[in-house]
């Protein structure tokens, strides 16, 4: 295990240097991408061997950071993500070496390949760190290298704005958790996490929860819980499509893996309400990030909002977890846990995938706008294929991996008649119907997505003459794809392995025993049964067995091609086809309440007679919620107070060498107080 | 073993069968009900045949996406077929999926019905696959929570479990809590199954169809696969319906005599749930589309209201 740390940590390394070195030179971009995979494969194999031995590998340097000494610990948890993190960075990594060369002369590919590798080196590392301040180092180095990526195409409209708005709400939320490991390790930064551990029990309830508090808020920005996803629908569309996939995949992860870390492991649990306000947060979150993904049409975008739908989705699963343990339903908090854990991982290799995906056709048709595409299917035949798993698999259609950890998650919530007190238990209800409603709308939403973008005939002079990705991408994107299929085939053997990842963490017990291996998935106590792996196999054999019998009772099996039915019409156009704002237009008339659109018809009539138009002009769009009335009273908030601080910046030097020594004055007397 | 097995083949190949006719049934019995003659009840086996033996004319804008749809659709119906009870309790292939299953299969099928209803760049296609897919996903919570109302109930969310616990204490059958899940299940089925007053089912005018114009393009084997899976639904939800919540009839025991009174028992219910579908096709007049969330909030309200008071009378 060392060695695979070790190569985990040199092959990142030699990626970094080789892109620094090479630059555009085709050897550079090599080294760039090979040291990302590698580096992946060897964060892959290390959480594989560490989760499937359930070991714990412990690594202290003293000597390499003075004073602080850097402090590695891999445990079931951190294996599990760093699984998560080989997968998705091997198939980005992969994918980049083909998205890049695209980028020759155009933008610096020493920058691209230096700071991918970078992020991945980070994210790796991030989820091994055993102190607060190892772990507040590597967020940084993280959230500045994911900053830095998302500026690469800075010449584009509306990145450098997308950009700021991450790094400030990134650092809000740095802040939370700066205040959060201070108070959690009561000054000492470099108080190990197993030393938090102990103490956490002491703690003042009241401190407790203002720790939970901040963890929340801080953990929450990163993961992009409403109302702190802001930031992430204009943040992640705006990056190289390889990087979009490694945050939308990971990076907002590491928010979830802080929040079990904090909530569960450190803080070992708390009061029904940290559950419950998880678990409503989640589901707000849900609901909302799918709905405002279904009014867009840039296909990125959409994508982005669905991850905000998505981590709802986790932390549904989270919040029910925390909830059944402070019942001490432990099954049930380690089911809820799992499901939510299993989504994670789910959620990184389907939105990775369709992350991948996007980037092929944004790579060839030059464009992110939905309305523009069409019939992609045609000239890219591979990429359509891998787009339509991860957006079945997304929809949560079975037997693929979406399909499972939904499953996992609505079966936690079925156990919570088991909760003692009707007054929670009744909510537990609503976050089911609220659920459902997502997932029936991710559904409609892929439809569009999918169906868009490459069915029908192309919108465009570029989509009609889009060609397939190069082979590195197709490969990333395959990866991907099989993943995708075998997670949503085998949650039967998985789910074991979470359950182990878990155990220990806030007393959840050994949950082994209690998900039957084999064929069957089953909750515990029997509360529901399924098994994916034989539906997925049931539909194989009809698929072909259907096909087969209508040969064999012969069935007509001519096929004649022909124009598409018209009402008499002669040719067909695309402006005829149906576009993804009009798919969309039932549900925003459903959801208007929400939605609150604005219209604006302008008629210009023919000067002779109001029969004739000459032109239509029909603009609409959707109130930004948000926006309106949680950011700009915000921001013109923060605008008045910096113009009061302006009233101590007078410019004057011997002014600000006063204020220096009056606080000098106050630091020294404070200290002689103190001591 | 084996004979266990052939049931199941005879399960499949029954619902097959029956599903053309529940569907002529209701159209032979709205037409009397409104003092029509009516075709022959047997007229979908007609239809079937007859599309079995066109040839297939395809858009030359759609793909291979559009070939493939109809196999999964009819696919993921039989799928489900096998998952729920119909004539006998405790087959081979009830343990491989629950309830949740069940409707996801059946998202499944209609997920590619719409992107196939996308495929051939028509208006009329992609109207009706963007309202089937609006009205499909604000019918899945109200599923969720029904299914939620009787898993609370069983301690499963498995079927067999769910038909042997209100088989075990048949109080369960008129607890609150089941009949308003009944009720919310029963609109759902009017929406999922494209019935008035959500979808009609008989009309051909395009502003006012959903089902119909999602596959307009479709003709020959494949539209015979289409509507044939399309019936299959109504008869699976009318299977749910009927032996979810009254379950008995169905066979305990796998002998001839219970299994023909299995069947029995099945054709009827089907016969009387088919007779209340067309009695109220009769009375109530097609809603707008956008009247339909209203009609499905009722139902969501209904079901919603089922778990609390599963949750208040436990």
């Amino acid at each position: 295990m060392e060695f695979l740390l070790q190569l985990m940590l040199g092959a990142y390394v030699v990626g970094a240097a080789g892109s620094l070195l090479g630059g555009d030179a085709r050897w550079g971009q090599g080294l760039a991408a090979l040291g990302a995979t590698l580096g992946a494969g060897a964060t892959l194999a290390l959480g594989a061997v560490a989760l499937l031995s359930s070991a714990t590998l412990t690594l202290t340097l003293p000597g390499v950071l003075p004073l602080v000494g850097v402090s590695l610990r891999v445990d079931g948890l951190s294996a599990f993500f760093l699984v998560v993190v080989g997968l998705v960075g091997m198939a980005a990594g992969i994918y980049g070496y083909g998205y890049a060369a695209a980028y020759v002369g155009r933008y610096s590919l020493r920058r691209l390949g230096l700071l991918l590798n970078l992020l991945l080196w980070s994210l790796s590392l991030l989820v091994l760190a055993d102190n607060a301040l190892i772990f507040l180092l590597v967020w940084e180095v993280m959230s500045l290298s994911a900053y830095l990526l998302v500026l690469t195409e800075s010449d584009q409209p509306g990145t450098v704005r997308a950009g700021n708005w991450y790094l400030s709400m990134t650092h809000a939320g740095f802040a939370a958790l700066l205040g959060m490991f201070l108070m959690l390790s009561g000054g000492d930064l470099s108080t190990s996490f197993q030393a938090m551990r102990e103490q956490t029990g002491g703690l003042s309830p009241l401190l407790r929860d203002i720790i939970f508090v901040l963890a929340l808020i801080g953990f929450g920005a990163k993961a992009g819980i409403v109302p702190l996803h802001i930031w992430l629908p204009m943040a992640h569309p705006v990056a190289p499509s390889h990087v979009s996939a490694l945050m939308s995949g990971l990076v907002i992860k590491t928010g979830v893996y802080g929040l079990v870390r904090v909530a569960l492991d450190l803080l070992g649990g708390g009061p029904v309400w940290w559950g419950g306000t998880i678990l409503a947060l989640g589901a707000i979150s849900a609901l909302l990030g799918v709905l405002y993904a279904l009014m867009e049409h840039d296909l990125k975008r959409l994508l982005a909002y669905h991850s905000v739908e998505n981590i709802g989705i986790i932390l549904i699963g989270v919040g029910a977890g925390l909830v059944f343990q402070r019942y001490g339903l432990m099954t049930l908090a380690a089911l809820g846990l799992i499901g939510g854990l299993y989504h994670t991982i789910n959620h990184a290799t389907f939105k990775g995938l369709l992350f991948l995906g996007a980037g092929s056709v944004l790579h060839a048709t030059h464009t992110r706008n939905m309305e523009d595409m069409g019939g992609l299917i045609k000239p890219m035949p591979w990429t359509a294929a891998f787009f339509l798993i991860g957006a079945a698999a997304i929809s949560a259609l079975p037997p693929l991996n979406g399909f499972a950890s939904e499953w996992l998650v609505f079966q936690s919530l079925l156990g919570s008649a088991q909760i003692p007190v009707p007054e929670i238990a009744v909510f537990m209800p609503v976050a089911v119907g609220m659920l459902a409603l997502t997932s029936g709308l991710a559904a409609a939403c892929f439809v569009k997505a999918f169906g868009i973008t490459f069915l029908a005939i192309p919108r465009s002079h570029e989509a009609a003459h889009a060609h397939e990705a190069p082979l590195s991408m197709r490969l990333g994107m395959g990866i991907l794809a099989v993943v995708c299929v075998a997670l949503g085939l085998a949650p039967a053997w998985v789910t074991p392995l979470l359950g182990r990842a878990l155990t220990g963490l806030g007393g959840l017990p050994d949950t082994q025993t209690a998900f039957t291996l084999g064929v069957f998935l089953h909750a515990p106590d029997g509360f529901g049964r399924m098994s994916p792996l034989l539906t997925g196999l049931g539909l194989l054999v009809l698929l072909v067995a259907i096909p087969l019998l209508m040969r064999l009772l012969r069935v007509n099996q001519r096929l004649r091609m022909g124009d598409s039915w018209g009402c008499g019409r002669i040719g067909q156009t695309p402006r005829m086809e149906y576009t993804a704002t009009a798919f969309a237009e039932p549900l925003r008339r459903v959801f208007a309440e929400l939605y609150r659109p604005s219209k604006e018809l302008t008629i210009d009539f023919h000067p002779e007679s109001r029969y004739f138009v000459q032109s239509i002009a029909y603009k609409s769009e959707i109130s930004p919620l948000f926006e309106r009335w949680f950011y700009e009273p915000l921001l013109a908030l923060i605008q008045r107070l910096a113009r009061l601080v302006r009233r101590l910046q007078a410019g004057s030097l011997h002014l600000y060498l006063a204020y220096v020594v009056v606080v000098l004055v106050i630091l020294l007397l404070s200290a002689r107080w103190y001591s | 073993m084996i004979i266990s097995y052939l049931l199941v083949l005879f399960k499949i190949l029954l619902a097959l069968l029956l599903a053309p006719g529940l569907v002529g049934y209701v159209r032979w019995l709205k037409a009397r009900l409104q003092n029509r003659r009516g075709a022959p009840p047997w007229l979908p086996y007609y239809e079937l045949s007859k599309l079995f033996g066109k040839e297939v004319v395809m858009s030359n804008n759609a793909s291979w996406l559009f070939r493939v749809a109809p196999y999964i659709v009819f696919a993921s119906a039989v799928a489900v077929t096998l998952l729920i009870p119909l004539i006998a309790t405790d087959m081979p292939f009830d343990r491989v999926g629950d309830l949740l299953l069940v409707v996801y299969l059946l998202l499944l099928g209609t997920f590619f019905l719409a992107l196939a209803g996308l495929d051939p760049g028509t208006a009329f296609g992609g109207m009706g696959a963007s309202r089937e897919m609006t009205v499909a996903a604000i019918a899945e919570p109200t599923i969720a929570l029904a299914i939620f109302g009787l898993a609370l109930g069983a301690g499963s969310t498995n079927l067999g479990r769910i038909v042997s616990a209100t088989l075990a204490e048949p109080g369960v059958a008129i607890s609150p809590g089941h009949l308003l899940a009944f009720v919310a299940l029963f609109i759902v089925t009017l929406a999922e199954t494209g019935r008035l007053p959500v979808d009609n089912p008989a009309t051909h005018l395009e502003l006012t169809m959903i089902h119909e114009a999602m596959v307009l393009e479709y003709s020959g084997r494949y539209l015979a696969l289409i509507e044939w899976a399309s019936w299959l639904k109504l008869l699976i939800f009318f299977a749910l319906l009927a032996n979810l919540f009254v379950p008995w009839g169905l066979a305990a025991s796998h002998s001839p005599a219970a299994l023909a009174l299995g069947v029995i028992a099945l054709v009827v219910k089907l016969a009387v749930l088919g007779a209340v579908v067309a009695i109220a096709e009769t009375r109530v007049a097609k809603l707008r589309l956008f009247r339909v969330p209203e009609l499905l909030s009722v139902s969501f309200v209904l079901a919603l209201l089922a778990v609390t008071s599963s949750f208040l009378l436990k």
